[in-house]
């Protein structure tokens, strides 16, 4: 697990002037921002669990590769992007169906990660591959795949920033979007995929857990705290650099915390930073969150949402 | 493939496919299918808990959904639904890798959780299955009336004095109550795919909640009991027979409910 690893790997005298250090660094920066800037409309656009789901898929595809011997690399994203075709196709766009198309994609999805790891134990007979597949590893990433890697978490970004305002507009009011002559459908599929290539990525370097904290804890406090597209897209990348970078600190020096001699993982301090990030914005709203409140009505934050009868 | 071992497991999975068809067809109608997913799997963290202090596992599985299920319901009141629940899972998973990193030798046993041991279902299990499964169909049943209303016409029950959050909590727990039990037989995963695929299903054929329900169980009870025949043969694991016929039987509904809906349309338009 991540922990195991970076105790092994990364803390040891020369940690800083590690290669795969510093590539895990710089990669590790990339995904917080990019999972922070894409989750502001997925919390915008109430996609969460598509979010999440799309991540879980989308490490189906990493055990599929290693199965077919090829680079997971490629597996997380074929299988990510490919879960997202359908959702769309089977009704993620509408409110609606939402949740049980993506549900039924996730059980599906699930299905076929639980033949896959059968099929991976059958011919090497360890469970840690299975093991590293769904928890993640920053080290699964080397050098080689480092830079195509980082090149389409920059797609996926920019992708997201450059429809930024359209996007934003289809979100919360996709009616006077199509008035205005946006295809919001078209624009719905591009964004979905940017979040299924981001997830994916995330996903396989962070593991499952990280990549849905990150994507929805910074975004959903940003969302609270902040008012305006631009600021709240910073501020969830602030959150979420802070929270993977604060994570990395913690789980170092917790390796002479009791149970002694172990360390605790990064997942749990990551975790921990994010969530309590959103708690604190939401049991104390300050001055700031009053006047955005003010100034935003259609924040989704403030939104009560009801469950909706499908 | 009925002899006594293989009899405990045709008895649990019916058990097992019953409450999830029931559930699920809530889950589905109140759209509550993150929570679906997110209490099974995050009550892994649980059991990895108990393992630690060397409980019985079922114990971290109960605390463990039973505070999913409160943490989701809280978080409900002032954010978004898909958010709270987002949080809630990540916070349990979270927890949960902290107990796996403090632990030595718990993988194999944190794998088994994900995707069940069907097949190894001992006879003193079979027993609390089945008592879990009558008090979680019980408990559906005496807030039968007040979870449809609010389910289907959340205003409406609003108006009629029927609390929505009390009702979402009163649904949660009943699926942490479901989960905790069923876990260790089947798997979060399948758990989670029993209770999604037949209620898709059932809900994209028939908007009559009763017809639904029934609906429901059967295909669950028919996916399970298929999965358990192939996955006996084949020796492939049960997970991914489950996942996949319950998504092919939505394709199915679906398919059959656009079918259905053409010639409606062409009826009712004179040629």
């Amino acid at each position: 697990m991540i922990v195991s690893h970076l105790l092994r790997y990364v803390f040891e005298p020369g940690f800083f002037g590690s290669g795969e250090v510093q590539v895990a660094f710089a990669v590790g920066t990339v995904i917080a921002v990019t999972s922070a800037v894409v989750g502001v409309f997925t919390v915008t656009r109430g996609q969460s669990f598509a979010g999440h789901s799309l991540g879980d898929i989308s490490t189906t595809g990493g055990s599929g590769a290693f199965l077919l011997g090829v680079s997971q690399f490629w597996g997380y994203l074929v299988l990510g992007a490919a879960a997202a075709a359908f959702m769309e196709l089977i009704g993620v766009q509408r409110r609606r169906g939402r949740d049980v198309a993506t549900g039924v994609v996730l059980g599906a999805g699930t299905g076929l990660a639980a033949l896959f790891l059968y099929l991976d134990t059958q011919s090497s007979s360890t469970t840690g591959v299975s093991f590293t597949i769904l928890f993640g590893s920053l080290f699964a990433v080397t050098g080689s795949t480092a830079p195509a890697l980082i090149a389409s978490a920059l797609l996926a970004l920019g992708t997201v920033l450059v429809l930024a305002r359209v996007l934003m507009l289809t979100s919360l009011s996709p009616d006077i979007a199509a008035a205005r002559g946006v295809p919001v459908r078209a624009v719905g599929v591009a964004y979905l995929m940017a979040l299924a290539v981001s997830v994916a990525l995330s996903s396989m370097i962070i593991g499952a857990i990280l990549s849905t904290a990150l994507l929805i804890g910074p975004a959903a406090t940003a969302l609270r705290v902040a008012r305006g597209p631009v600021r709240t897209m910073a501020v969830a990348a602030g959150i979420g650099v802070a929270a993977i970078w604060i994570g990395i600190l913690l789980a170092y020096d917790s390796y002479y915390w009791p149970p002694a001699g172990r360390g605790w993982p990064v997942s749990f301090f990551v975790v921990t930073l994010t969530v309590g990030g959103y708690l604190i914005s939401y049991l104390r709203p300050g001055p700031r969150d009053d006047r955005s409140r003010a100034a935003e009505p259609e924040s989704p934050a403030e939104e009560e949402q009801v469950c909706s009868p499908a | 493939m009925f002899s006594g071992l293989m009899m405990n497991t045709w008895i649990a999975a019916t058990v097992v496919a019953v409450i999830a068809g029931v559930v699920g067809f809530f889950a589905v109608l109140r759209g509550s299918t993150f929570a679906a997913h997110a209490i099974p799997n995050g009550a892994f963290a649980g059991a990895a808990g108990a393992d630690l202090l060397g409980l019985n596992a079922l114990v971290g599985l109960a605390v463990f959904s039973l505070a999913g299920a409160l943490g989701i319901a809280a978080l409900s009141r002032r954010s978004r639904h898909d958010v709270a629940t987002a949080l809630t899972f990540v916070m349990m998973l979270g927890v949960g890798a902290l107990f796996v990193g403090w632990s030595t030798e718990y993988a194999a046993e944190a794998y088994s959780l994900l995707f069940g041991e069907v097949f190894g279902v001992g006879t003193d299990q079979v027993l609390p299955i089945v008592a879990l499964g009558i008090v979680a169909i019980a408990a559906i049943i005496v807030m039968f009336r007040p979870l449809m209303l609010s389910s289907a016409m959340p205003e409406v029950a609003e108006a009629r004095g029927v609390s929505g959050p009390r009702m979402e909590l009163g649904f949660l727990l009943v699926m942490a109550l479901a989960t905790s039990m069923t876990v260790p037989v089947v798997g979060a995963l399948l758990m989670f795919s029993l209770m999604i695929g037949p209620a898709a299903t059932a809900r994209a054929v028939t908007a009559r909640p009763m017809l639904a329900m029934s609906l429901s169980v059967a295909i669950a009870l028919v996916t399970a009991w298929i999965g358990i025949v192939v996955s006996y043969r084949t020796n492939w694991p049960l997970g991914f027979f489950v996942g996949v016929i319950g998504a092919g039987f939505f394709l199915l509904g679906r398919g059959w409910a656009g079918v259905r809906r053409w010639l409606v349309v062409r009826a009712a338009v004179p040629a």
